[in-house]
């Protein structure tokens, strides 16, 4: 198995505004990485939460979009060639000699010598429904996604929200499930207008049911889902009886399994040192919104910052026989060399 | 200067002073409010600062915009007097302005 290995000199744990500068901080000082990110697309919050807001604080750019500087920050680290690994999840991180293993939920296995956590305010996860007993159906009766189709095949499906997730899923599941019933608090839809109207031609045909409402109560025993109270949107309560749910309400952060790998932790951040941005254990950064140290702001300027420190720090772990000597990109001919300006 | 008050859901009552131009988001962080918890801070992104405005204070406080309708989706329990805190500008206009903070923010 140790070909399947991916094997680097570092992981950075989030493709956020952060942790992509951390790849052109550590490739300055020859570090290869790689960087695995839960989302499909490097930016983190930047990309998920405001990618059309402006921020106003980034030095020199008086303003600019949460896309924009991700696309600026994607630019500018390309000269370093960095792996990305999208739609992952690191999971689990085994101690090695000189460094970790780290393995994704998508089965991809890391050997590095350093690990960087720019993680910022955790995971984007599906946000649960407070509905109460909902985690008993979780994993039987209640998805959040779809990893397997047969968890739908020849089942009363109940798919909530008006988004595109939503939308794709009631295109995707109905020829599968036994019946499709979309439920959205109102008839106004975020998703894309194809797909809207798609549905509403299933709808108009009798393939699929859609209704109007906001699911209250559920009911059902063993993990097995029987039926949901809805408030409809007149008001009015109905039973509307399936095995299966579906609830699409967008995503929240959480910390995730690095809260099993061993670190002090203090409220869910990682305390560091504010030299090397090193956690509780040697060859473990953590550097933006996830570390916390006296003084600490989340910005993202601070969190830059702290990528350049780290991996000045970085550099003796993975060379530890070579110096490394203070360098500008203005001036120095190798590193204009690895930036490809040269 | 603008007072207003946000209802926990258990009628716990806390009156905070806000300055004109910060949203009702914005003065309940500042004063710790609980129930608000704001992820995005402010984005209209994340549908955290969800609150029910008070009937006589639906008018004074406008309709949502496209945008914020679109992400009250992502609330729980929304009925028509449902906001996005971060989405009320706080004017003179609102002095007294009542507003309940839901059961549960997702």
């Amino acid at each position: 198995m140790s070909e399947d290995v991916i094997k680097t000199d570092a992981v950075i744990v989030g493709a956020g505004p952060v942790g992509l500068f951390a790849v052109f901080e550590l490739g300055l000082v020859d570090i290869k990485a790689h960087v695995v990110d839960i989302l499909d697309r490097p930016g983190g919050q930047c990309a998920e939460l405001y990618p059309e807001k402006p921020i106003y604080d980034i030095p020199g750019l008086t303003v600019v979009s949460g896309q924009e500087l991700t696309d600026r920050l994607m630019a500018q680290i390309k000269p370093f060639g960095a792996e990305f690994h999208f739609n992952q999840r690191v999971e689990s991180l085994e101690r090695l000699e000189g460094g970790f293993r780290l393995t994704t939920d998508g089965g991809t296995k890391l050997d590095c010598k350093i690990l960087v956590i720019a993680a910022g305010g955790g995971s984007f996860t599906p946000k649960r429904p407070p509905l109460p007993g909902i985690e008993q159906y979780e994993g039987t009766s209640v998805f959040y996604s779809v990893r397997k189709m047969e968890n739908f095949k020849d089942r009363d499906v109940l798919i909530v929200g008006g988004g595109d997730s939503a939308l794709d899923w009631t295109l995707n599941l109905r020829p599968v499930a036994k019946s499709l019933t979309l439920l959205h608090r109102r008839a106004e839809f975020r998703a894309a207008p194809a797909s809207v109207q798609k549905m509403l031609d299933l709808v108009e045909s009798g393939n699929i049911n859609f209704k109007l409402g906001q699911v209250t109560e559920l009911h059902g025993e063993g993990g097995q889902l029987t039926s949901v109270t809805v408030k409809g949107a007149d008001g009015v309560t109905f039973e509307q009886p399936t095995e299966v749910m579906m609830p699409f309400f967008g995503l929240t952060m959480k910390l995730g399994p690095v809260a099993d790998w061993g670190l002090n932790l203090q409220e869910n951040l990682i305390p560091v040192d504010t030299a090397k941005f090193e956690t509780s254990e040697p060859r473990i950064f953590a550097i933006g919104d996830i570390n916390t140290y006296p003084g600490k702001l989340k910005l993202i300027l601070s969190g830059f910052h702290e990528a350049a420190l780290m991996a000045q720090a970085a550099h003796k772990y993975v060379y530890p026989d070579k110096k490394l000597i203070f360098q500008y990109t203005t001036s120095s001919s190798s590193l204009q060399k690895k930036l490809g300006v040269k | 200067m603008a007072r207003i008050t946000f209802i926990q859901n258990d009628g716990v009552e806390r009156v905070v002073e806000a300055e004109p131009g910060m949203t009702v988001m914005e003065a309940a962080v500042k004063n710790s409010i609980p129930g608000i918890a704001a992820e995005c801070g402010g984005a209209c992104a994340c549908a955290t600062c969800h609150v029910y405005v008070a009937e006589a204070w639906r008018e004074p406080t406008g309709h949502p915009e496209q945008m914020e309708e679109d992400m009250l989706d992502f609330a729980f329990d929304v009925r028509p007097e449902s906001r996005l805190s971060c989405q009320i500008k706080v004017t003179d206009a609102l002095d007294g302005l009542v507003v309940r903070i839901p059961d549960k923010q997702f």
